[in-house]
Order: C-alpha cells, then structure tokens, then sequence
C-alpha cells in the first residue's frame, strides 16, 4: 500500500502513550480500584475483616467463584455464554462420585472419567452453538436445563436417594483431596489450595490471551466473527475450545465438591451461572464479547468473595444481605465505569 | 424392495402386539397379586408440593406416599413446583385428571385459594401437608399433616440450651422461607442465650462453609449453631474445625450421613419432622376418607413432628436412614 507520506497525519494507532496511560486502558484497572475502594470500606468497617484468618476465608470464597469465572470470561470475549456452567459443576462433581461408588473404583478414575463426560458436554455446548448458529444464550439454557434434570434423575436413579453417597472411605480420596481441597500454611496464613489453583489458572489464561495467537483469535471472534473468519481465524474450533474450557473449569471446580464435601447434593449448582457471569462483568469484560481480561474476571471474583463475606463480618442486619450485595457491587462497576470512561476521553 | 421389507416388518410388529394384547387376562394371574385386592378400589392421588429439584425432604415424602400407595392400591402422582402460580397450574392439570383425591402443600396459600374452590366444585377431596397448617381447613382440606415449625424450633431451641450454647446461629439457607424464620424464631423463644440470624445460599455449598466460618471468625463468643436442612449440618461441622471454634451444631431434618456423625458425636441433635409421615398419613387419609369415611386430627393438624434424635437414639434409626426413609 503506497500512501502519499505528505500530510498524512500520524496512525492513531500507532502513536506513543506514556505508560500511565497505557495501564489505565486496561480493561481490569477499573475493577481493581473498585476491589481496592471496597477492602479500605471494609476494612474501617469490620473489626475481624483485616485478621489474616478472614482473608484466607475471603480468598476462598473467591477462588470458588474464580474458578469458573476465568473459564466464563474467556468465552465471553470470545462473545458467547455459557448458562450451564452452574450445574455442570455438579454434573462433574456427581459423575466422580457415582461413578467411583457404584463400580467401586478409585477415586481418581471417577474423576478421570469425569474429566472426560464433563469436556464432551463443552465440546456438545460448542458444536450446537456453531452448528446450529443459535444464540449461546439459547443453547446452553437448554443443556442446563437437561444437566439440571440428568443430575436428579439419573443420582435418583442410581441411588434411590437425592445426593450421592459418601466416598470419604474410599482409595484415592485422601490424595485427592490434598490436591482439590486442603488448606496449606503458607508462611502462617492458611490457604486454600483452590486459591492455588485459582491463581494458576488466571495466569495461564491471561498469557493464552495476551502472548499467543490463540488469545488474538479469541479477542477477533468476540470482537467481530465474520471478519476473523474473512481473514482466516477458526472462528468455529475458537469457539468450541472456549466452551470446553468452561467445561474444564467446571470439572476442577467440581472436583473440589467431591473432596470437600464427600456427598454431592444433586439439586446444587442452579443459578451459580450468573454468579459467574457477575464477576466477569464487573472484571471488565463486555457482555457484547471482544473485550475483557482473565485478570479482571480475577478481580470481579475477589469483589465478589469480599463483599459476600465482608457484609458477614460487618454483621450487618442478614434481612438487608441481598440490598448490600446488590449495592456494594453497584458501586464496583460504578467505579470501574467512571474510570474507564475518564481513561477514554482524555486518550 | 426396500419399502416391501419395511413393510413386512411392521406388519409382523403390529400382528405381534395384537396378540400380546388379547392375550393379556383381565383377572387372575400374577397382575391380580400385585395389586392386591385388600386395597379396594384402584384409586388415583395426586401431591403437588412447592419443592425445588432433589431436595432430600421431598424424596422422603414421596417413598412415604409411595409406601402407602402400594398398600392401598393408590396409582400416586407427584410434581412440584417453587413458584405459587405454577403449583396452581399443577394442581389445576390434577383436577383436570379427574383424580380421586389430591395431596398439596401450603407453602403460598393465597396462590392455592382458587385453584383448591375448584377442586371442591369438582368434588374431589384436598389433604394438605407440610406447611399451611393454620390456612388448612379454611381452604377446604379435609386434614392436614405436617410439623408446626414454631413447636419444631422451640424443640430445637430447648436442645440447644440442653447442649450449653450461650450464643448461637441459626444458618437460613433460602432467604424468604417463612417456614425457615419461624424455626429460627421459636428457637429462639426457648433458647434463652442469644441466637442470630445468618443467611448461606443453600444452592452453593462452597459459600456456605465460606459463610459459616466468616461468621465464627467474626465473633469468636459463638458456641452453638443451628441447621435447618440436614446437608448443611455437615458444612456447619467443617467450619467449626477450621476455625477452631468451640461451637456445637445441632440441626434440623435428618439423613444417612448425619445419623452416622450423630453416633460419633461431631453433630450433637437432629430435629427430625418424619416426611415420610407426612407422605404416608396423607394417602393413608384419602384411601380411608374415600373407603370408610374416616378423619384423622379431628379437624386440627396431625403433628408429625418434632421427634429428637441425638446419641442415644441414633442408632436405633440407622437403618432406616440408610435406606432413606428417615
């Protein structure tokens, strides 16, 4: 292309913006602020909210809705939902505990074989959305749906009872257990290992996101699908991964279920959805697609976890519980808003 | 070629499923001693409750409506919904069946108020169970068989005195449920030290251990907590030793699991309503009403509850739990 260098002004996109700047454009910091404005407001606000003992308690709420939300964001940059995610935490979780207890098997071949069941059901979430070209939105509410039943029925089925029986005696639970659901001292501060796993995975996605070509797919098939596939992105297999990915953090999360908790309730998991789409909005992510971050989603969660747990140390009246929540993460996506719009209209 | 073929086969498939048909005997043989003739007429009996799916209560309810069904030669109809409105509608697609007697909860009366008259018109026979005991008979039940949740959380209140809990929680996992806020209530009448309040989404078990635990960190003096759903005893427990806290937990409904903590002494009571009571008094009533004529309660709620299990009883019931039915 051969563009007369005389009078051209200089590419926008191109142009040099100082570091501060730079940051601010991030699509996390406005929930970062928000995270930071809410721990300083709870931390004036509850005396046992600064203990260290609150904060693993806090981290740990989190990371349960952290978890998913890493799997939900990517997939919403990549512009689609995923409504069964909630329950197919307890598909995952019930498949492990059914399976291991009726064949008498080790726990980890449960959760093998659930790894597997709980991929295919992303990869069945992915194939119908591509396929059929139906909203995500429509789609997936129909497999939760179906997950919601199958999760009832077949338990019943299997069990004659509502919940899975205990599997806490059986091979592998103690292995397992220290892997998906201990707590570890680290430098006299109990962590829960989900917190871990928590980490991990923000840090694995952000790099996918931002170091490969993947992530640039991801963001194209957000932003806008029918130029990526123009220009040669896989937009279809792009898609599929992303809903395999929500399945495989539904399967750790899941995994946690089993071993914390050793009887799963058929009946859980209904409405987490959107607990989870929650901490992907508020991290930043758009509900449009192309836009977001794993480290947002990260701190969305976070949000969410303090405010869940910092109203209980407030020991604020519980009839209100839900007006606090609704509130404080107004506020959060408030602050996020402002300094987002502020960042770009002086850009 | 390939059409004869299908054709064929269908005409063999029809032909075998008429013979089957005339086949069958109308009396005798071994259909006749499964539906054993002491039962009376084959009645049909629907129960429309306002449970969410798998919650272990409901599944009690029904192998209790189940266990009196076979007996009395009931064909037994169950669904639910949470909704007021759509209950209705189930109720309503009962009364549209043309059923022999309907079985409901009273969760929302209001909502059932139109719905039940209609029933009456069509002069079928309404029990309720569970919850509405006070709206029962003005709403045209002929009886009603359920727990007073006031009487269940005085009981449970006593018990926690009993253990030496000064200051204790109860842990509310559906935030609304009035049958919830009034056991939270009547225990506190009889508790006599301090019992707060404390909401946990009861659908997400992860956040209840979270909450429970923020909770006993946020106030240390906490020495007794309070379930009001079986499942979430066992979280309670979880809590309570992470933290270290010093609190015991008692608990409302039962289950296999829990029976077994009791006998081991991490759970210290279970306040126990017998849904299965509920199920079986409540078939039970309509076999007898349409066989007999009979009432039980005399016009006022049969109680199936409060009935207190703790060590020393706890293993009389195991067996029973086991299979689930307690």
């Amino acid at each position: 292309m051969t563009t007369p260098a005389v009078a051209a002004a200089p590419d926008e996109r191109l142009a040099r913006r100082s570091p501060l700047r730079r940051l601010l454009g991030r699509p996390e910091l406005g929930a970062l602020l928000g995270a930071v404005a809410l721990f300083v407001f709870f931390s004036l606000a509850a005396d046992a909210f600064l203990r260290t003992g609150s904060f693993s308690t806090v981290l740990y709420a989190s990371s349960t809705f952290g978890i998913m939300a890493v799997g939900v964001s990517l997939l919403m940059i990549g512009g689609e939902f995923d409504l069964s995610a909630g329950v197919m935490v307890t598909t995952s979780a019930l498949v492990t505990a059914l399976t291991a207890y009726q064949l008498t098997l080790n726990l980890w071949v449960g959760a093998a074989i659930s790894l597997a069941v709980t991929l295919a059901l992303g990869l069945l979430n992915g194939l119908l959305c591509v396929r059929t070209r139906l909203p995500s939105f429509i789609v997936t509410l129909a497999t939760f749906f179906m997950l919601a039943g199958l999760n009832l029925g077949v338990t019943k089925a299997v069990t004659g009872n509502v919940a899975s029986d205990s599997v806490r005696d059986m091979d592998g639970f103690d292995s397992a257990r220290a892997v998906f659901a201990s707590d570890l001292a680290v430098g006299g501060v109990t962590v829960d290992v989900t917190v871990l796993w928590w980490l991990l995975l923000v840090a694995a996605a952000t790099w996918l996101l931002l170091r490969t070509r993947a992530g640039n797919w991801i963001f194209a098939v957000g932003g806008a699908a029918d130029s990526a596939r123009a220009v040669g992105v896989p937009v279809a297999r792009t898609k599929i991964a992303l809903f395999m990915g929500v399945a495989f953090c539904a399967w750790l999360s899941g995994m946690h279920l089993v071993f914390a908790f050793a009887t799963v309730q058929s009946g859980e998991g209904v409405g987490n959805e959107f607990y989870y789409i929650i901490c992907a909005v508020i991290g930043g992510c758009l509900l449009t697609g192309g836009y977001g971050s794993a480290i947002g989603a990260a701190v969305g969660a976070f949000i969410f976890g303090m405010t869940n747990k910092g109203i209980v140390y407030a020991e604020w009246n519980p009839d209100w519980f839900k007006f606090f929540l609704g509130a404080m993460l107004l506020i959060a996506t408030v602050v996020n808003l402002v300094v987002r719009r502020r960042v770009e209209r002086s850009s | 070629m390939r059409r004869a073929t299908t054709r064929a086969t269908v005409t063999v498939l029809a032909a075998a499923t008429v013979l089957a048909l005339a086949g069958c005997s109308d009396s005798g043989g071994k259909k006749a001693e499964e539906t054993p003739g002491a039962g009376g007429p084959r009645l049909k009996i629907a129960m429309v409750t306002h449970s969410g799916a798998g919650d272990t209560f409901w599944d009690i309810v029904q192998k209790g409506a189940k266990a009196a069904a076979a007996k009395d030669n009931v064909e037994f109809l169950y669904s639910a919904d949470p909704d007021g409105g759509k209950q209705a509608q189930l109720v309503q697609a009962a009364i549209d069946k043309r059923v022999d007697g309907i079985i409901v909860t009273l969760a929302k009366p209001d909502a059932m108020k139109d719905v039940l008259a209609r029933a009456a018109a069509a002069k079928i026979p309404v029990v309720s169970i569970n919850s509405g005991a006070t709206e029962s008979a003005a709403l045209g039940a002929i009886a009603h068989f359920g727990q007073d949740e006031s009487i269940a959380g005085e009981a449970a209140g006593a018990e926690l005195k009993k253990i030496g809990a000064k200051k204790a929680l109860c842990v509310i996992h559906e935030q609304g449920n009035v049958g919830l806020e009034d056991r939270c209530a009547g225990a506190r009448k009889t508790f006599g030290g301090q019992l707060q309040n404390l909401f946990v989404q009861g659908t997400n078990m992860p956040e209840v251990k979270s909450s429970i635990t923020a909770k006993l960190q946020a106030d240390k003096g906490i020495d007794g907590i309070l379930t009001l759903g079986a499942p979430f005893a066992a979280t309670a427990v979880d809590s309570v030793e992470s933290t270290g806290s010093k609190a015991k937990v008692g608990t409302f409904d039962l289950n296999k699991d829990l029976i077994a903590q009791i006998t081991s002494g991490a759970i210290w009571f279970a306040v126990d309503q017998q849904p299965y009571l509920q199920g079986y008094g409540a078939v039970d009533q309509l076999w007898l009403q349409k066989t007999n004529g009979n009432v039980l309660g005399g016009g006022r709620p049969v109680l199936t509850g409060p009935a207190i299990v703790t060590k020393d009883n706890a293993a009389a019931l195991e067996g029973f739990a086991n299979r689930g039915t307690r």
